[in-house]
């Protein structure tokens, strides 16, 4: 039977490398090329905006500390999710995210909508010590950002790869980025990144309009 | 022996046993640190390099990509070799695979612990290590299918199959999911963004999973099993059956480790249900492994090797039967995001992964080194019973903790109300933490039992004394595509 035929596959290993290729390719072809034929038609809502200069330096913090390890930033469409964090996550809440930090793991809680939960100085005080306000924590201290301050003419270049990957900043956006981050921390980025997390993106539903109970301040 | 007669290339073979044996101390030995930082999270010393964050990714790379990569580039140069009767092909690209692949894993492993990461998941090391990594991987497959052309028997065994697959699939999967656009030396933006990035990414990190900690092993398991149980294959048939539904399904299951997300519901149901099909290979490949002892059980008595296989095998078949189960959307949902995930992925990786490749170093070692057998034969069992200890320890642990964390998270009061505070779950679990670090203390420990064990076994080598082995030339079948190589 057929046996003859494969067994043309078992004796010539250039046969035996195409087919495994073509096997191995076909499961991401058909799972990653609708998402990302479709990526386009993902639509930020208009009040989810590129980050600005200051929380875009924040999320670089996050993404370089490796945040991700422990907080995700993802709430489950699931009952219990959404009583303890707040509406569910959508995809069009990440389209600025590179790479998404939706993590696989929670040491610590989820940080999708952790904006404007806590004060400014909450935050400083938790970096610089975590156990100093949560007492029972594990979280390791994160004390240097305090003492790093941004490069503002890095950030333009990260802003101007970002627009070539389709982020939207303009000239103007740009240009004014390095007064946005001058003299400002790692840790002042990373406060603002976080105080900006689900703030004013929560997708518009039957309550729309419905502001968050804070805004996160000014970064 | 006259100076026509061929030779295995055994040198590049023990250059990444030593390479995988120090690399499985070190990467060990960074887990055992992150998880002491989870129990005592002073211990990073307000040092940044040493925070639990940061040297995560560390034992990540250091214990799949350094030690499982140098055992599995060592193995497989050794069984292609075995099976095919033939030297290795370009021996000078197979020395530049071995110092090539070092110096990534050396560089990702210096570079991470300094914010130097993409942070994509097992897929960390920045842009310039990602070319170096692409480089090796192409070189490494260059040589892998120049030796099989080589080869002098007509059949290519079915090890050589799950290398090829592992090295095809390793090499889409790290080139697709890297892809970025660099801002600096240190910093790059990947092409995707989202929830694309997202697919992206767990399609890499679960077939990194299938790929390099799976079919990698697999072809370990396909030599070293029968050889070490020293009688053929159960099913040969079988084991080609379980080869295509393994590399295939395996593609399409990554979507299961973003259930309940932004994900479109579509993927997410596809990934679950190709997860549970993937049971059948897998539960197959580990069955034909194990029957592969029928008849000659006896020999787990007295052989260590054959017994680290053994065990290897069954936490395999337990693991993927694991994944399988929580693949199933309704169980994700408890599981997903809790040490539940770690004690999964460390029931494959010390119950399988280094189960498979400590079994295959003890049955390959002596025979690499010039030696009648392993230098010390108790300390074979000590190990032995030091990481079937350590990893119960620790798998158990992490299963009630995760078990503990998702009943938590969803407990609620009958007015609805949830019943806990995220930090109540925190607390529960710690002493968890502390069993789990002890497991990995274990293990640890006898990793340094098989270090010392090779050190001496490697005596001759030390002293460049051990001959290089003959090939055994084969004779020649008539009417033979490709044809067989002279003797040179």
């Amino acid at each position: 039977m057929a046996y003859r035929h494969f067994e043309f596959i078992e004796k010539h290993a250039w046969a035996l490398g195409i087919l495994t290729a073509i096997m191995v390719s076909l499961g991401g072809l058909a799972e990653i090329t609708p998402l990302f034929m479709r990526a386009h038609q993902v639509k930020p809502p208009a009040n989810v905006k590129p980050y600005d200069p200051l929380r875009l330096a924040g999320k670089d913090v996050y993404v370089s500390e490796g945040c991700y390890l422990c907080h995700s930033q993802m709430i489950r469409a699931l009952r219990f999710e959404i009583q303890r964090y707040g509406h569910y996550s959508t995809a069009e809440e990440s389209v600025y995210d590179r790479p998404f930090q939706w993590g696989s793991k929670r040491t610590g809680p989820d940080l999708a909508r952790v904006g404007g939960k806590y004060s400014d100085d909450w935050q400083r005080m938790h970096l610089m010590d975590p156990r100093s306000v949560v007492p029972q924590s594990n979280m390791p201290s994160y004390h240097w950002l305090a003492d790093e301050k941004l490069d503002p003419k890095d950030i333009q270049t990260r802003m101007r790869v970002l627009r070539s990957l389709g982020d939207p900043y303009s000239d103007a956006d740009i240009a004014a980025a390095p007064a946005a981050v001058e003299g400002k921390t790692k840790m002042d980025a990373l406060i603002a990144y976080l105080q900006g997390l689900g703030i004013r993106n929560e997708p518009q539903s039957s309550s729309a309009g419905a502001a968050p109970a804070t805004d996160g301040g000014a970064p | 022996m006259n100076s026509t007669t061929e030779y295995y290339n055994d040198h590049v073979v023990r250059l990444f046993l030593l390479a995988s044996a120090v690399w499985g101390i070190v990467g060990m030995l960074i887990g055992m640190y992150a998880a002491a930082e989870l129990t005592w999270p002073g211990l990073n010393l307000g040092i940044p390099w040493m925070t639990f964050s940061r040297i995560r990714p560390d034992h990540t790379f250091g214990v799949i990509f350094a030690f499982g990569g140098s055992a599995l580039m060592g193995t497989c140069y050794y069984v292609v070799q075995r099976t095919g009767h033939a030297r290795l092909a370009f021996g000078k690209l197979a020395e530049f695979t071995f110092w090539g692949w070092q110096l990534a894993c050396v560089l990702a492993m210096a570079t991470m612990p300094f914010g130097i990461t993409q942070s994509k998941e097992y897929a960390e090391p920045e842009w310039f290590v990602d070319i170096l990594i692409a480089i090796v991987w192409v070189s490494f497959g260059v040589v892998f299918f120049a030796s099989l052309a080589r080869r002098r028997i007509r059949h290519i065994y079915v090890a050589n199959w799950y290398y090829g697959a592992f090295i095809i699939a390793v090499g889409l999967l790290h080139i697709v999911n890297n892809l970025a656009v660099p801002v600096s030396l240190t910093k790059s933006y990947p092409i995707y963004s989202g929830v694309v990035d997202a697919m992206v990414q767990w399609w890499y990190g679960h077939n990194a999973v299938a790929f390099f900690l799976t079919a990698g092993f697999l072809g370990m398991m396909y030599y070293f099993v029968p050889r070490q149980a020293q009688q053929p294959l159960w099913s040969y048939r079988f084991s080609i059956v379980n080869f295509w539904a393994l590399i295939s399904v395996y593609m399409w299951a990554g979507s299961h480790h973003l259930m309940y997300t932004a994900l479109p519901d579509w993927v997410q149901s596809v990934g679950m249900a190709f997860s549970l099909v993937l049971l059948m290979p897998s539960w197959g490949s580990a069955a034909n492994g194990l029957f592969t002892f029928n008849g000659a059980w006896h020999r787990a008595m007295k052989d260590p090797a054959a017994k680290f296989m053994i065990i290897a095998l069954v936490f395999y078949a337990a693991a993927t039967f694991e994944g399988s189960m929580m693949a199933i959307k309704s169980v994700n949902s408890l599981s997903h995001y809790t040490d539940w995930t770690i004690a999964h992925v460390h029931s494959g990786s010390l119950g399988w992964v280094a189960m498979i490749t400590i079994g295959s170093l003890y049955a390959m070692a002596p025979r690499a080194l010039g030696r009648p057998a392993m230098h010390s034969h108790k300390g074979m069992e000590l190990h032995f019973w030091l990481h079937v200890s350590g990893t119960l320890l620790y798998v158990v642990a992490m299963w009630a903790a995760g078990v503990t964390e998702g009943m938590m998270w969803r407990a609620t009061q009958p007015d609805g109300s949830l019943t806990y505070s995220f930090l109540d779950s925190l607390v529960a679990i710690r002493p968890d933490y502390f069993f789990r670090w002890f497991g990995g203390v274990l293990i640890w420990l006898g990793m340094w039992v098989m270090a010392w064990n090779l050190w001496y076994t490697a005596s001759d080598a030390r002293k460049h004394i051990i001959k290089p082995i003959p090939v055994p030339i084969p004779e020649p079948e008539p009417k033979q595509t490709p044809a067989p190589l002279p003797a040179i």
